[in-house]
C-alpha cells in the first residue's frame, strides 16, 4: 500500500497523463523525493530552489492543506490521499488600478 | 471592446453559461470564480461555481476547498478540467494583467471572463500562452453570440 496523489490537469504532463500517482515516504517531503525517482518533472514543479514548496501550489492531504499541519514535513500514511492544486488566482484589480479597462 | 487575434473557439452549454452568470450576479460588486470541465472531445460538460476567499471587488482567489471538490467529481465524472472563469463587476470581459500574469500556473486551460459593467453581462473565452492572449469565438449550444449579450 501506498500514497495516494491525485494529479491536477496541467501536471499530468509529468505523470504521462494519469490522474493519480503512488508513493511511498514517511513524510510529505519523503513522498515527493520518492515521486521524483518516477517523476522528476512532477517533484521539480511543485517544489522551489530551497526544496520547499512552490508557492503556486496548495497541497492538501485527506482534505486538510498541509500548510495547517506540518508543513513539508506533515507525516503521510499508507492509504492517505494527497492532493495537489494550483492556487488559482486574478482579477481586474491593474486595470481598475490603472482607471482603465481590462 | 479590447481585441486580440481569434484563434479556435468554445461553446458553452446555455445550462452552463446560466450557473456561471447566476452565480457572477450573486456576489456584485465582488468578483466571483469557477470551474469548467470538458469531456474528451473538448466539449464543456461540467461547471463548479467557487467561492472567492478574498471577496474582493478587484480581485478573487479561488477556495482550494472548492477546488479541490470540483477536482474530485471531474475525476468522478471523467471529465478533463479544461477552463477557468471569473467575472469582472466593473471592467470589460478582457484579461487584466493581473490574469494573463498568473495564467502561466495554469497552460492549457482557457480563460474565460464574465463582465457586469453593462446591464447584459458579456462572456469572453481566451487562450493564454507565454504573455500572449488570443480569443476563443465563444457559442452557445453553437450558436454564435460575438459582440452581444448572454
Amino acid at each position: 500500500m501506498a500514497v495516494t496523489v491525485r494529479i491536477p490537469t496541467v501536471l499530468r504532463k509529468h505523470t504521462d497523463g494519469q490522474a493519480t500517482v503512488e508513493g511511498t515516504g514517511g513524510t510529505v517531503t519523503e513522498l515527493f523525493d520518492d515521486l521524483a525517482g518516477r517523476h522528476e518533472g512532477l517533484t521539480q514543479a511543485i517544489t522551489d530552489d530551497e526544496g520547499g514548496l512552490a508557492g503556486f501550489i496548495n497541497v492538501y492531504l485527506n482534505d486538510e492543506d498541509i500548510r495547517f499541519l506540518d508543513g513539508p514535513r506533515t507525516e503521510v500514511r499508507d492509504g492517505d490521499e494527497l492532493a495537489l492544486l494550483p492556487a488559482v488566482a486574478g482579477g481586474s484589480r491593474r486595470g481598475v488600478m490603472a482607471g482603465g479597462s481590462g | 471592446m479590447t481585441t486580440v487575434p481569434i484563434q479556435g473557439s468554445l461553446d458553452l452549454p446555455a445550462a452552463i453559461r446560466d450557473q456561471m452568470l447566476d452565480h457572477a450576479r450573486s456576489d456584485v460588486p465582488y468578483e466571483t470564480c469557477g470551474l469548467l470541465g470538458s469531456d474528451g472531445q473538448g466539449q464543456v460538460r461540467g461547471h463548479w461555481p467557487v467561492a472567492n476567499v478574498d471577496r474582493s471587488m478587484t480581485w478573487f482567489r479561488m477556495d482550494p476547498q472548492d477546488q479541490l471538490r470540483a477536482m474530485k467529481a471531474m475525476d468522478a465524472e471523467d471529465l478533463e478540467w479544461s477552463g477557468i472563469w471569473h467575472c469582472h463587476t466593473h471592467t470589460e470581459a478582457f484579461p487584466s494583467d493581473t490574469d494573463i500574469e498568473q495564467s502561466k500556473y495554469w497552460p492549457g486551460i482557457v480563460t474565460v471572463i464574465v463582465s457586469l459593467q453593462d446591464p447584459d453581462p458579456i462572456i469572453r473565452a481566451y487562450d493564454i500562452t507565454d504573455g500572449q492572449v488570443n480569443e476563443r469565438v465563444l457559442t452557445v449550444d453553437g450558436k454564435d453570440v460575438a459582440g452581444s449579450g448572454v
